[in-house]
């Protein structure tokens, strides 16, 4: 099975009579605009990009492998670490497709909280995207400003799950905690100024003159080849198909919201900057109908045999105790079976496979990353233009390597 | 409908209407080797060599993207000990099918789909990766994550979690 040898990255000639011409230029996977360990082989005339070929792997860590040493509960920290930037996206889909296997129903206000953080992270992320893009592209400014509000998105994330990045918030069963007392006042007053935020970047990048000829008509993407290459999410919308999971096949109660999935009809750069842009406007008028409509209850479903119970009445129950008791050590079985569920993350359809065989430990996990797919695009969008679009084009899908390579 | 429907005959009897069984069964019927309809999920299993066929006409039926592929190793098993999920969506009717190949012990290997759907390449190299399953006529059938080196196949459940192989 192993008998196969590796072939030369770049031996299949190029155009006739051009050999002699291109040469092959290494970028990466220690290179500040590759966004990770990317590694990209590129081979180049002149200025002009004739072949690239993406190499991945350099962050894998087999978490697909250690997923089913662990118990189905062990496993929802594991799936924050996949995606830096949107872990409780991750949270979220792994909690769906699980409860989809246990048939277990979820009470609405976590449902609603699951709604706000999501669409948080989706700030976070994205605020992180338009830095990094922007500094690439050589605004620097950008980068500080957007800084500044996911710090604040950041202490929210801290305030109510008590970590930074890696929050595990989202379980299997609803949430981890109840939110603190005066947490959707932190978020409302968050909510009320990120608008002028959004109107700020927007200030210093839409009419700039040089961020407009980087990355308008640069890295053209038409949708048919957008579908046929796997690229879903923002990337998607902006090569002018509208799909987006939270409205098109809503889960966790995204059907009572309104709002808008902004479009771009552009197919380049500049298209998908403009789509993420009107993303964080409508994540805000989510968020602020999420704070509105919060309903009274609580945050974990009724299954003492798969929730973990509160600490109070751990310590007061017996029946409780043995409860959290028989979680921690033995696990809880899922049915046998399989499911698929899809979520739409920042950056695009993200879905988990999960299987079980009945016991306690999943039998097999695998993530759909959208970055994973959308990084087989990076070729047609780049091939044929100028060395310096591959930078802005690779900021433009938004890639992130711990949730490529898993 | 949250029932749970097993077998090819009952899944056929109780939503013989749906678009991609009605195209399977309308052209190629004997490439149907089973059926299932669990948690809202409709699962097709296919004949192995007939994979290619049966996508082209999934996506002439509208499921235009392929979502996910990828493997799972029912191990002790070695009748068949490897299944393929191919998961397709259908932009139009918002829903997903599940193709499902298997796979024997030895040799495991299946005709690649990367002509009907591109965006297969990364996750049939992944799966060759990860399994060791070689998708036959696949334009560039090398290791994605692992290093070009390695011996073993990671995913396959004979292979330890922890320790030195």
């Amino acid at each position: 099975m192993s008998q196969w040898t590796a072939t030369p990255i770049l031996e299949v000639p190029v155009a006739e009579g051009a050999k002699d011409q291109t040469m092959v230029l290494n970028m990466g996977p220690q290179h500040p605009s590759t966004h990770g360990v990317l590694r990209l082989v590129l081979e180049i005339d002149g200025e002009i990009v004739v072949r690239l070929y993406p190499e991945i792997g350099y962050l894998h860590t087999g978490i697909e492998k250690t997923c089913e040493a662990k118990f189905y509960h062990q496993v929802v920290p594991l799936t924050d670490r996949i995606d830096y930037l949107s872990p409780m996206h991750n949270n979220l889909c792994y909690c769906l497709a699980v409860e989809k296997l246990l048939d277990l129903p979820i009470p609405e206000k976590a449902q609603w909280m699951r709604v706000l953080l999501s669409e948080l992270t989706r700030l976070n992320s994205h605020l992180v995207w338009l830095g990094t893009h922007a500094m690439d592209i050589g605004a620097l400014t950008v980068f500080l400003y957007t800084f500044r509000e996911r710090e604040e998105i950041l202490r929210l994330f801290e305030y109510v799950a008590g970590q930074r990045m890696m929050t595990s918030y989202i379980r299997i069963g609803g949430l981890s905690m109840e939110p603190p007392i005066d947490f959707f006042e932190r978020v409302q007053a968050f909510i009320r100024t990120f608008p002028e935020k959004i109107d700020e970047y927007s200030n210093l990048l839409t009419g700039n003159p040089i961020f407009m000829n980087r990355l308008q008509n640069v890295g053209h993407l038409s949708a048919e080849d957008a579908i046929a290459l796997g690229v879903t999410g923002p990337p998607l919308r902006a090569s002018g198909v509208d799909f987006d999971l939270r409205r098109d096949m809503p889960y966790s109660g995204y059907e009572k919201f309104q709002f808008q999935v902004p479009v771009s009809q552009r197919c380049d750069v500049w298209g998908r900057y403009e789509v993420r842009l009107q993303e964080m406007r409508e994540s805000t008028k989510i968020i602020q109908q999420a704070l509105d409509g919060m309903p009274e209850g609580t945050i974990k479903a009724e299954a003492p045999k798969i929730v973990l119970p509160d600490r109070e009445k751990m310590k007061t129950q017996m029946e409780s105790l043995i409860h959290h008791f028989k979680i921690v050590t033995e696990g809880f079985t899922v049915p046998s079976g399989e499911v698929y569920q899809g979520i739409e993350s920042s950056r695009g359809q993200m879905g988990y496979y999960v299987v079980s065989d009945g016991t306690a430990k999943p039998y097999r996990v695998h993530m759909r990353n959208p970055s994973f797919a959308s990084l087989q695009a990076l070729e047609t969008m780049c091939r044929g233009r100028l060395l310096a679009d591959v930078v802005a084009v690779i900021g433009s899908i938004d890639v992130v390597l711990g949730e490529i390579d898993r | 409908m949250s029932t749970t429907l097993h077998g090819k005959e009952a899944v056929l009897a109780e939503m013989g209407q749906h678009p991609a069984l009605a195209a399977l069964m309308a052209e190629l019927p004997e490439a149907l080797v089973d059926a299932r309809w669990d948690r809202d999920e409709l699962t097709l299993t296919v004949a192995p060599g007939q994979i290619v066929a049966v996508g082209q006409r999934m996506k002439q039926a509208g499921y235009l993207f392929l979502e996910d592929l990828t493997a799972v190793d029912w191990f002790p098993a070695t009748a068949p000990r490897f299944q393929v999920s191919y998961h397709l969506l259908s932009h139009a009717r918002k829903e997903r099918i599940r193709l499902r190949v298997l796979l024997p012990h030895d040799n495991p290997k299946v005709t690649t789909i990367t002509g009907v759907w591109p965006s297969a390449n990364y996750y049939e190299r992944e799966v060759f990766d990860l399994f060791g399953i070689v998708f036959e006529g696949h334009p560039n059938m090398r290791r994605i994550l692992m290093p070009d080196e390695w011996v073993g196949h990671p995913l396959r459940k004979d292979y330890p979690v922890e320790g030195y192989r």
